[in-house]
């Protein structure tokens, strides 16, 4: 009875706390990068100058704004909040991704889509310039996010119609096919840059390796609408990734509807990394660090893991976007040099730990 | 009329090939029916057709009254749980997390402790819950099998209060076992059978299943050799013919072991 009773008491400890305690100090970390996000720069702001200036807009003070205070509110918090906005979808959807796919490895870069919303952004960027413009006198503002968001859109539904046969979706044929449609788009981008201008090149370059810094209050408007509902909902797949995690026949067999749980998150993946891409271009291996490091803190149950990967995901970006226009100052790097300078490696160290079980 | 689950011609082709072919059986309620046969026979797949995860080419399963592919996975999900061979993981849940994963489906209206007490309660009687707060991808095959079968328990407990008629479908449930273990589980699952559940278990240890269920369906090239109880059903010449063994007895030996 009472060895009973200790491991009832003893249970809760475990995994459950530490998700609590993961979870508050992630929020706790988010609120203390985001004002490093503010101050730190080409022009340094102390935090006390951050704090009135943002005090001052919550009064509605209305003072004609000072230098710092156009560099506050109209350069860095615009990019503060892309970045966190970015953040937390590549790294939600990376999870999202790695439930539905029962594999770790995974992650939007790897299936594709990433790469077919870059695709589709690079032949706005060159072929609309050529043959649309012409036409219509100049591209509109929202072609290139337009452009990315359906290319990711298009690339996971035809990865979905490729790997799904009588109702059911083949893990490893989507993640193959991933591959391949991700070769096929890099060859056209290949392609692309080939018949491309020198200005219309460095573009497509700017694109390749992601930045937030053409941050603005109208692409921080222009991506909330699609990041923020997929954010808030993709908790609710959570119970439904958690029993997928067993496998299609166990998930169904626990009385979850498997095929509406997959169809959901390939959408909720490709809204949020397909807006993300239109607006920084590729931030590469985001989506596959985060839930790694997370799931090695506090487990892999995807209630937590969901909102924990967003929360880490905003700050490893808003740290990585600081560093990126702090080392090299005034000038900045593109921060897919800095993810990848860290995330590849990282991957690597995980294949090789791995690699006793990718033999199979 | 006492048949929990019922097929009609059921058969399943894959690849241009017939899996099993023409399956006609009633499976009484609250017995324990053991699915044998050779290798390659298409016991799984029956299984598989039974327990609602396959569609038939042709035919169809009749549960609890009505066609089981008319019954939404939810509510199937009340009505049968069903412990699968041991697989691998690729995140690691630890052993009560898997057991949990039978309860979050369907146990959402359960309180936080009324869900604690049912996860561990079924590990117990698996006989792992000492194991609870390990990761599952560092457990034996035979631990992984017994959290499996805790997960399943963990299920029908949880759907009892709303669907009491329930069955509990085994894939060689006892594959990694040791010979305890073996014994434990099968007098488990006979247990929930004398209160009522419906057992349909897929074995290869003849005489293990034959001490133990109340009928056999001997399969073999995907059709139905013979069903009835396993003295009925294990005769020679069947044994023979199916899985090409001489019986050196003339007659069936009883089962050696109990638990200690």
């Amino acid at each position: 009875m009472t060895a009973h009773a200790f491991t009832r008491s003893g249970l809760r400890l475990h995994r459950e706390d530490r998700q609590r305690i993961t979870l508050g100090m992630l929020l706790v970390l988010l609120v203390c990068v985001s004002f490093l996000g503010l101050g730190l720069g080409a022009t340094g702001i102390p935090m006390t100058r951050v704090l009135s200036i943002l005090a001052s807009v919550i009064n509605g003070d209305t003072a004609a704004p000072t230098g710092e205070a156009l560099i506050v509110l109209q350069v860095r918090l615009p990019r503060l909040l892309l970045g966190m906005l970015i953040g937390a979808a590549l790294a939600s959807s990376g999870a999202l991704m790695q439930g539905l796919f029962r594999n770790p490895l995974a992650d939007p870069g790897l299936v594709g889509v990433s790469s077919g919303a870059a695709l589709a952004a690079a032949a706005t960027i060159t072929l609309g310039d050529r043959f649309l413009a012409s036409l219509i006198g100049a591209l509109p503002f929202g072609a290139l996010p337009a452009g990315a968001f359906l290319g990711g859109l298009f690339t996971t539904l035809g990865l979905y119609l490729i790997a799904t046969r009588a109702g059911r979706t083949s893990i490893a044929t989507m993640l193959l096919a991933g591959i391949a449609l991700g070769a096929l788009a890099n060859a056209l981008m290949g392609l692309l840059a080939y018949i491309s201008d020198d200005r219309q090149l460095r573009d497509l370059s700017f694109w390749s390796l992601g930045s937030l810094s053409g941050a603005t209050w109208a692409k921080v408007a222009g991506v909330t609408p699609f990041i923020v509902p997929a954010l808030l909902a993709m908790p609710f797949l959570a119970r439904g990734l958690n029993a997928l995690s067993l496998g299609e026949a166990e998930a169904f067999h626990l009385g979850f509807s498997v095929q509406r749980v997959k169809a959901l998150a390939i959408i909720l993946v490709s809204v949020s990394v397909g807006a993300s891409v239109a607006c920084a271009g590729i931030i590469g291996f985001v989506g596959i660090v985060v839930p790694h490091i997370l799931r090695l803190l506090s487990g892999p149950d995807h209630r937590f893991l969901l909102p924990a990967s967003a929360l880490l995901g905003a700050i490893l970006l808003i740290t990585a976007d600081i560093i990126a226009r702090v080392i090299v100052a005034p000038a900045e790097l593109p921060i897919g040099i800095l993810t990848a300078a860290i995330g590849a490696p990282f991957f690597l160290w995980l294949l090789l730990r791995r690699r006793g079980e990718m033999m199979l | 009329m006492s048949a929990m689950i019922e097929t009609r011609g059921l058969s399943y082709n894959r690849g241009g090939r017939s899996l099993v072919r023409d399956v006609s059986l009633e499976i009484g309620k609250g017995l324990f029916t053991v699915i044998a046969g050779p290798n390659g026979a298409g016991k799984s797949t029956l299984l598989r057709l039974l327990s609602g995860e396959l569609s038939p080419t042709d035919g169809e399963v009749i549960f609890n009254g009505s066609p089981i592919r008319a019954i939404p996975s939810w509510r199937l999900a009340h009505a049968r749980a069903v412990m699968p061979q041991a697989s691998d993981l690729s995140f690691p849940f630890t052993a009560l997390e898997i057991a949990n994963l039978g309860i979050e489906g369907i146990g959402r209206g359960l309180s936080r402790s009324e869900r604690s007490s049912i996860a561990l309660e079924a590990l117990e009687r698996a006989d792992v819950v000492h194991l609870a707060h390990r990761n599952y991808q560092t457990l034996s095959g035979g631990e992984r099998q017994r959290v499996h079968f805790a997960r399943a328990l963990a299920q029908l407990k949880t759907g009892r209060s709303v669907e009491p008629r329930q069955a509990l479908f085994l894939d060689e449930p006892i594959a990694s076992l040791d010979l305890k273990h073996q014994l434990s589980l099968l007098q488990e699952a006979r247990r929930l059978a004398h209160g009522g559940l419906t057992v349909v278990a897929v074995l290869h240890d003849l005489q293990l299943a034959a001490s133990i269920c109340d009928d056999l369906v001997l399969i073999n090239a995907g059709e139905v050799v013979a069903c009835g109880s396993a003295s009925e059903v294990l005769t020679p010449s069947r044994l023979r013919g199916a899985f090409g063994v001489r019986l050196t007895l003339d007659h069936w030996p009883r089962f050696p072991w109990s638990l200690a």
